[in-house]
């Protein structure tokens, strides 16, 4: 990244930014970061395991008896979602507000990406002490044995897959009691109850290397199913042939002889199904503003939107994750992108600009359904879209749908981020509404406001 | 869920034995069930109560917030239930022996809920049975009023950790006063001197008088002062029942409040909704002392299953065994707390310091260190001494008054702390203290402790509720408050304010963004800021928040 300053550095004395924006860009540069994978604890809930006992959660069972937590699993769980959720429409309609949550979704373990933790969540919402005033340092806790004052006595690696695995068991109610859903199931349930829209045009059908059995081919003396008609057609046929009915309106049936091969059954048969399929594409800009908040926002966004559509195609979707600052990188998983640290600074059009690659080198465009969704702070050093312009157009001549989302800084309410400014200013928005999508939040938006943001983003 | 077969049962009924020859106290019923893993997923949402009413959230409970205990005082995996008789509950595959240590365990729970007189006001009751019948008529209401009954448990339990509970406790443990000398109080120390405000010598006047109407007629003395009075002072009767109706009852916790002045509830139509409010308090103030005497609780019981188990004839053979497991429940953890340890550990320790008859006052004026170290009067007085303990004391007082820096250095304890090295990208536990200040401050930081929250009526104006949230040098979690207030406002039916403290937020900075939640905490060398508080009023007028500061 260092390589770049000097040319960076001319760039911003040729483009006469103001000092703020100058300010920003420096600080993105000068920055100590690098795009090294984070640990995947996400905030500070996760990162404070459980491992300091607290008073109030131990009880007899489980030190005394050895009994772990009830484990209810996921399915059981289900059907009572079902009738909480319909519960919480209603609530709306009281005039109080929705008290479901889906809860914290993403932990996507490495090379599992199918796996997503889903928390339904509900709070009892009451008056409460805030815990900890500064976040630098935990609340302390008991200890016992030696050491002097200052000592360390022991270290724990950030990243510790013992403190996040075993939901739930033994860990009484401070435990973490999570249930494990693909993210099938939990597009289902997004679909369903926050009433995201379901796909119309599923686009141009394509044949799959998919079957279906069905009850379509007829065969002669055997089968699954007699088919009534085709036989009754069958016989009477026979017969005439035969010269058992002569008079046609005087047909007595109760001369005709019926034979064997008369009798038309169904059998099963393989059919080739045709079903449509998707490629997604989750662009995320990575650079140094992203830390924080926004990331985990557009990161959250993303998961449901990827659940979302592998509901909608049935699973057929294909994933494609780009991560940029200045430049684009195509990356092999969720995780990475998940968790990939932020650093450097920003080129919106870089990824747009992969994605057309992408899209091209591989014939993208002839086979699937191609949806692209783009996170970012609305910071871009290429502040009139210049280059970000053109290959958005271009990539809107075979997506289905783009969609962006910007995450504002607090600090910038009310000023249009830059990525927003020049998107509004290219009319792409008002020109292609089907297939081009904005949506501003604020970094502190809540799920709700997520879930608002996707059906914006997708209906 | 089964009970216990026979042959368990009498291992339970000779642990009775022993335990009450030991000096334990409890009543003869009790009742052990044998619970599954199918029991268990019914019962953690009910808090182990089978009885208790059903409520939606209980299906879903699959919680993960932070800050769980303060939000249910509850364990939702307690063992041993308050009721009469007390419920027990037990894995289906015990071993007889690890029966014994538990039935002891138990034992010593119930003895502390039918002794400790934090839990005063569950001793006259059978939870279990009142929670039936309130689980019957919340499920006949719902049938009646549909989801209303939902929102009113719902809103209800929004602020049933604000519930009086200390002051349901004093009022239940005060000695009877009779009304007629609260007559007297109420004359000479408010009617005269603020009321009247007669001169020193007028005052001094009416208490010769009154001596002697006591001289004179004896019992009847203090009538005939009064009647005396009436004459006097003819609106005397008027004022004085006004201050018994002002100060005798008060308004009680927030519960009470709007059951008594919300013009909601007063309303016929929703009369059923105060109800619902009782059921709902009552259930709250049950669980209030389980969690105030946690600690105290689980160091009872590990001090007794392990006294009384070490001398049962019936499981010799099972030391080791038991060992192993003993040690499991009542080790010290390295980082962390262990209530079962710690509360075993000061039980011990008051025993043993009360048998050297160190909490005597002769010993307190000893300051020489070898002197005090050696000091030993053979009392024998220990187990009287933990026994007054386990009567009378709560988790804060507990921990308030045997946590000194004996029995924090006897035990090696520490406050430990937490870090990030970001370098090393780990986190470091390491000893923070060793000062039993340090200690006793932070269990009693960790201890349960709801806001403190109160209803200024000089404040609250036309129609509307007026909160005082006492500053307690911590804030109240944001998130929680809108949703909390408008629960109030709908049992309120008017606007409601809420007055609490605030850090005064200071600007951030792009750097302090860097610190905040993505990535770790960056470790930087962190002033010791002094935080700057300022006081606001949050408002919640017809489903809508505000914020105004002070």
């Amino acid at each position: 990244m260092n390589d770049n300053m000097p040319a960076d550095d001319r760039k911003l004395k040729i483009k006469g930014l103001t000092p703020e924006q100058k300010q920003k860009i420096r600080w993105e540069l000068e920055g100590d970061c690098c795009h090294e994978i984070s640990p995947m604890q996400i905030d500070a809930e996760y990162i404070a395991p459980d491992s300091l006992e607290n008073i109030y959660a131990s009880n007899d069972l489980c030190k005394l008896q050895n009994t772990s937590g009830p484990k209810g699993s996921y399915v059981n769980r289900l059907r009572s979602i079902d009738e909480l959720l319909e519960r919480d429409k209603q609530r709306e309609k009281d005039g109080f507000p929705r008290k479901i949550r889906v809860g914290r979704l993403v932990k996507p373990r490495k090379g599992d990406k199918e796996k997503i933790i889903v928390v339904p969540t509900t709070v009892e919402e009451k008056f409460l002490h805030e815990k900890r005033l500064s976040p630098a340092e935990d609340e302390p806790s008991g200890g016992s044995g030696r050491g002097e004052e200052g000592e360390v006595i022991h270290e724990q690696p950030l990243h510790d897959p013992e403190t996040q695995g075993g939901a739930g068991s033994g860990q009484g109610d401070g435990g973490q009691h999570e249930m494990e859903s693909n993210a099938y199931d939990l597009g289902k349930i997004l679909t369903e109850h926050f009433e995201l829209p379901n796909l119309k045009d599923k686009g141009k059908k394509r044949s799959l290397s998919r079957y279906t059995y069905d009850l379509t081919d007829k065969n002669r003396r055997f089968g699954q199913i007699i088919d009534k008609k085709a036989t009754l057609r069958k016989i009477v046929e026979t017969n005439i042939i035969l010269g058992n009915l002569r008079d046609m309106r005087h047909i007595d049936p109760t001369g005709f002889l019926i034979s064997p091969s008369d009798r038309i059954y169904r059998i099963l048969s393989r059919e080739k199904d045709y079903d449509s399929q998707a490629v997604v594409f989750f662009l995320r800009d990575y650079s140094g503003s992203m830390l924080g908040k926004p990331t985990e926002l557009i990161v959250s966004q993303h998961v449901l939107i990827y659940t979302w559509l592998l509901y909608q195609y049935a699973m057929q979707v294909e994933s494609r994750f780009i991560l940029h600052d200045t430049e684009a990188k195509e990356v092999d998983d969720f995780y990475t992108y998940y968790n990939s640290k932020v650093a450097g600074g920003t080129r919106v059009a870089s990824a747009f600009r992969l994605v057309n690659d992408i899209v091209e080198k591989e014939n993208l465009a002839a086979d699937y359904n191609i949806y692209i969704f783009h996170g970012t702070d609305g910071d871009d050093w290429d502040r009139e879209g210049q280059e970000s312009i053109p290959e958005l157009k271009k990539m809107l001549t075979y997506a289905n749908r783009v969609g962006v989302t910007i995450a504002e800084h607090p600090g910038s309410a009310g000023n249009e981020t830059e990525v927003e400014q020049y998107l509004k200013k290219s009319r792409l928005l008002n020109e292609k509404p089907d297939l081009f999508r904005l949506d501003v939040m604020q970094e502190d938006a809540d799920e709700t406001r997520i879930i608002e943001g996707i059906k914006a983003l997708i209906s | 869920m089964e009970l216990i077969d026979q042959h368990t049962k009498k291992i339970m009924e000779g642990c009775k034995d022993r335990a009450r020859a030991a000096g334990l106290c409890f009543e003869d019923e009790t009742l052990e069930y044998i619970v599954t893993n199918r029991d268990l997923l019914e019962l953690t949402p009910k808090v182990m109560i089978p009885t208790l009413y059903d409520y939606w959230v209980h299906d879903v409970e699959i919680l993960k917030e932070k800050g769980r205990y303060e939000l249910y005082p509850g364990n939702p995996y307690e063992t041993v239930i308050n009721t009469r008789p007390a419920i027990s509950f037990y894995n289906d595959n015990n071993p007889d022996w690890l029966n014994v240590m538990i039935f002891y365990h138990v034992l010593a729970h119930i003895d502390f809920f039918q002794n400790n007189h934090f839990f005063r006001h569950t001793w006259d009751d059978d939870f279990a049975g009142q929670a039936l019948s309130d689980k019957r008529f919340i499920a006949k209401l719902r049938s009646e009023k549909g989801r209303w009954v939902d929102y009113v448990i719902e809103f209800t339990r929004g602020i049933d950790n604000l519930v009086g509970y200390h002051g349901d406790l004093s009022r239940l443990n005060r000695p009877v006063q009779k009304d007629g000398s609260k007559r007297l109080d109420y004359y000479f120390d408010v009617f005269l001197q603020s009321v009247k405000n007669v001169k020193i010598h007028e005052y001094m006047k009416e208490i010769k008088r009154f001596n002697e109407c006591i001289a004179m007629y004896g019992e009847f003395g203090e009538k005939m002062f009064f009647s005396n009075i009436v004459k006097k002072y003819p609106e005397f009767e008027a004022f004085f029942d006004r201050h018994i109706k002002e100060n005798n009852n008060g308004n009680g916790d927030l519960i009470q409040f709007l059951i008594k002045n919300s013009d909601v509830l007063r309303k016929d139509d929703n009369r059923w909704m105060t109800s619902v409010m009782h059921v709902v308090r009552k259930t709250s103030l049950f669980f209030q002392p389980q969690i105030r005497t946690k600690i105290m609780n689980e160091g009872w019981a590990s001090y007794w299953h392990e006294t009384l188990f070490l001398k049962d004839d019936r499981i010799n053979g099972h030391e080791v065994d038991f060992a192993r497991i003993n040690a499991g429940v009542t080790a010290l953890p390295r980082v962390g707390l262990n209530p079962y340890a710690l509360g075993m550990r000061l039980f011990q320790n008051i025993e043993n310091m009360g048998n050297k008859g160190k909490y005597d006052w002769e010993f307190r004026k000893i300051e020489d260190v070898d002197i005090r170290k050696k000091y030993n009067q053979n009392t024998g007085k220990g187990k009287e001494l933990i026994f007054k303990v386990r009567n009378d004391f709560g988790d804060f007082m507990f921990i308030n008054t045997f946590v000194d820096q004996d029995f924090v250095s006897g035990n090696k304890l520490f406050v430990a702390g937490r870090r990030l090295n970001s370098a090393k990208m780990i986190w470091e536990y390491y000893v923070k203290s060793r000062k039993a200040k340090d200690y006793r401050q932070m269990l009693i930081d960790s201890l349960y402790h709801p806001p403190h929250i109160e209803v200024d009526e000089n404040k609250c104006g036309d129609h509307a509720l007026y909160l005082v949230h006492h500053f307690e040098e911590k804030p109240l979690v944001k998130d929680l408050i809108a949703n909390t207030m408008m629960g109030i406002e709908y049992l309120w039916g008017g606007p409601v304010h809420l007055e609490t403290s605030e850090v005064v937020s200071v600007p951030e900075t792009r750097n302090n963004v860097m610190t905040s939640a993505f990535s770790p905490p960056q470790q930087k060398e962190i002033k010791e800021q002094k935080v700057k508080w300022e006081r606001v009023v949050y408002t919640m007028e017809n489903r809508k928040i505000s914020k105004k500061v002070l």
